[in-house]
């Protein structure tokens, strides 16, 4: 077993180049999810058929073909055509366009769900169509949308390992080097299986923050939240103080009335 | 009924010979199969004040929203000031207006909500800037200091940043209204604005319009089941049923002396 861990340690190098690689793809394939996801959930929600039918079939299209033979259709098809993109562009391209088709389902429903009654104020108040997007309907579809896209940006970071295929050298291949090396195929997997799980973990964490910051923006907060107990205890001391203060003046006002028939004893 | 003063709660009448501030002419709005309204003519006077009446499913509502435009009209023309707002006649053809042109229009009709539908992602003050500055082209400031002072008129002036998540149902019904007025309109559309409220709040949100009815002359075109209110604002009051209007006139002549059996049965039972 010690001996796994000088070999790991001897890899790390390795391991954290493949690991760089993995990352690259999954934030550049993340970014370019988004803005596809947006741009085609956008035009799928549009009144106009002439954006709404080409987004559809774009998205059925790549929804509907494997990820693995996009990648190689950029890899291997585009060259013969006279593109000739770098294989990391390669992946990221074919990884923005599969989750991004997926993704711009969750925005185009997203955005569905939204209360009609606030695409109804927006028309009332003459909101032009863009302005109603940007600051009305969009920000309370994204609160709708980020535990969804959450979902499918660890699938992205989980689907990068296919680049393996096009001569990219990412934390799988790594990973199956590290078990060549040490020929421990429970060591080498069980520290594959962790350090994608860290990543995930990372993602997660990243859209729980956007998740919340979202939805403080509506003012709506999960029940029973910290915040929400915080101004519960900061509301009962208050209470108690209005209550200590209330006492006190009415045992001074009792002490007063008291006191010139006290003094009126006394004399 | 207690009988109650025949004048509304102000002495300005609206003119008549003016051009119409709502006028609909053989206006039809279809469901798909099922026709709602039909072969609809009506006027509203400027600054006159006019409570539709009538069973639900009788397309009181509906006139509403269709001069919001939240609606499409399937026929017929709605001129508001005069002028078409989503359709016109060109060449004996029924033609859309360009949705900029009906935007425009829009600008001088404001619409409260039964549902309040503020905004969630805004504050308060920021629901009711955000089209002044928008779309009017109102600068920061002066939309911020009439949105302030419109909120100190539905009492509501310590409420600017918060939340409408924070307020309750009345609140962010008086809200919604300021949010309205902040447009200066001069159509004001109360689409039963009172039903979704708890019956203790429902006082504050009618004394707002009450106190708007009695201070600006913005016609207004209102849905509501609260009878002693629109019997103290309206002017003209119509008894709608199967989209047509059944009989209309003062409130006074609508609520103490209806003609027709269907008005008298429908007011027995919400009264």
């Amino acid at each position: 077993m010690t001996d796994n861990f000088t070999t790991l340690l001897n890899f790390l190098p390795q391991l954290w180049e493949g690991i760089q690689t993995t990352l690259i793809l999954t934030i550049a394939g993340s970014i370019g999810t988004i803005i596809i996801a947006v741009i085609l959930g956008l035009a799928m929600t549009s009144p106009h058929a002439w954006l709404r039918i080409p987004a559809r079939i774009i998205v059925e299209f790549f929804r509907g073909t494997s990820l693995l033979v996009q990648l190689f259709w950029l890899f291997y098809v585009l060259p013969l055509l006279g593109v000739d993109l770098d294989p990391l562009m390669c992946g990221i391209g074919a990884l923005a366009l599969n989750y991004g088709a997926y993704s711009a389902e969750v925005v185009r429903s997203s955005i569905k769900t939204v209360n009609p009654g606030q695409w109804e104020a927006a028309i009332a108040l003459s909101l032009s169509p863009t302005r109603r997007m940007i600051r009305v309907i969009f920000p309370q579809a994204w609160a709708l949308m980020i535990p969804s896209l959450a979902t499918l940006l660890i699938q992205l970071l989980k689907g990068t390992a296919v680049v393996f295929f096009i001569t990219l050298s990412d934390l799988t291949d790594k990973i199956q080097q590290l078990r060549q090396s040490t020929g421990d195929t429970v060591f080498a997997f069980t520290v594959g299986l962790v350090i994608y799980f860290v990543m995930a973990w990372l993602i997660q964490e990243l859209m729980n923050l956007l998740e919340r910051q979202a939805t403080r923006r509506l003012g709506r907060r999960r029940p029973n939240s910290r915040s929400d107990r915080r101004d519960a205890r900061r509301d009962a001391r208050e209470e108690l103080r209005l209550d200590r203060l209330k006492s006190r003046a009415a045992a001074n006002d009792g002490a007063s009335k008291l006191g010139p028939a006290g003094q009126g004893g006394g004399l | 009924m207690p009988p109650t003063e025949n004048t509304p709660a102000t002495s300005s009448t609206p003119s008549t010979s003016a051009t119409p501030a709502i006028e609909f002419k053989d206006v039809e709005k279809s469901f798909g199969k099922t026709t709602v309204l039909k072969d609809l003519n009506f006027s509203v006077a400027p600054g006159e004040r006019v409570t539709l009446i009538g069973p639900s499913g009788s397309g009181k509502t509906t006139i509403l929203r269709l001069v919001m435009t939240l609606e499409e009209l399937t026929g017929g023309y709605i001129f508001v000031d005069g002028k078409p707002l989503t359709h016109t006649e060109k060449n004996g053809k029924r033609v859309e207006l360009p949705s900029k042109t009906t935007r425009a229009m829009t600008t001088r009709i404001g619409m409260v909500f039964q549902q309040f539908n503020l905004f969630p992602n805004m504050t308060v003050l920021e629901n009711i800037i955000e089209a002044p500055i928008h779309v009017l082209g109102r600068s920061k400031s002066d939309a911020v200091a009439e949105a302030k002072s419109l909120l100190e008129k539905v009492g509501l002036a310590e409420k600017a940043d918060e939340h409408p998540s924070r307020l309750s149902g009345g609140q962010q019904q008086r809200v919604a209204i300021a949010r309205a007025l902040a447009m200066s309109p001069e159509i004001l559309l109360l689409d039963e604005v009172t039903s979704a409220l708890d019956p203790e709040l429902v006082g504050d949100v009618l004394g707002v319009l009450r106190d708007i009815a009695e201070t600006t002359d913005i016609t207004m075109l209102l849905v509501t089941h609260e009878m002693q209110f629109a019997r103290d604002v309206s002017h003209r009051v119509m008894m709608f049923d199967g989209g047509q209007v059944l009989e209309e006139g003062p409130p006074d002549q609508i609520f103490n002396n209806p003609q027709h059996e269907r008005t008298k049965s429908f007011l027995s039972s919400v009264l």
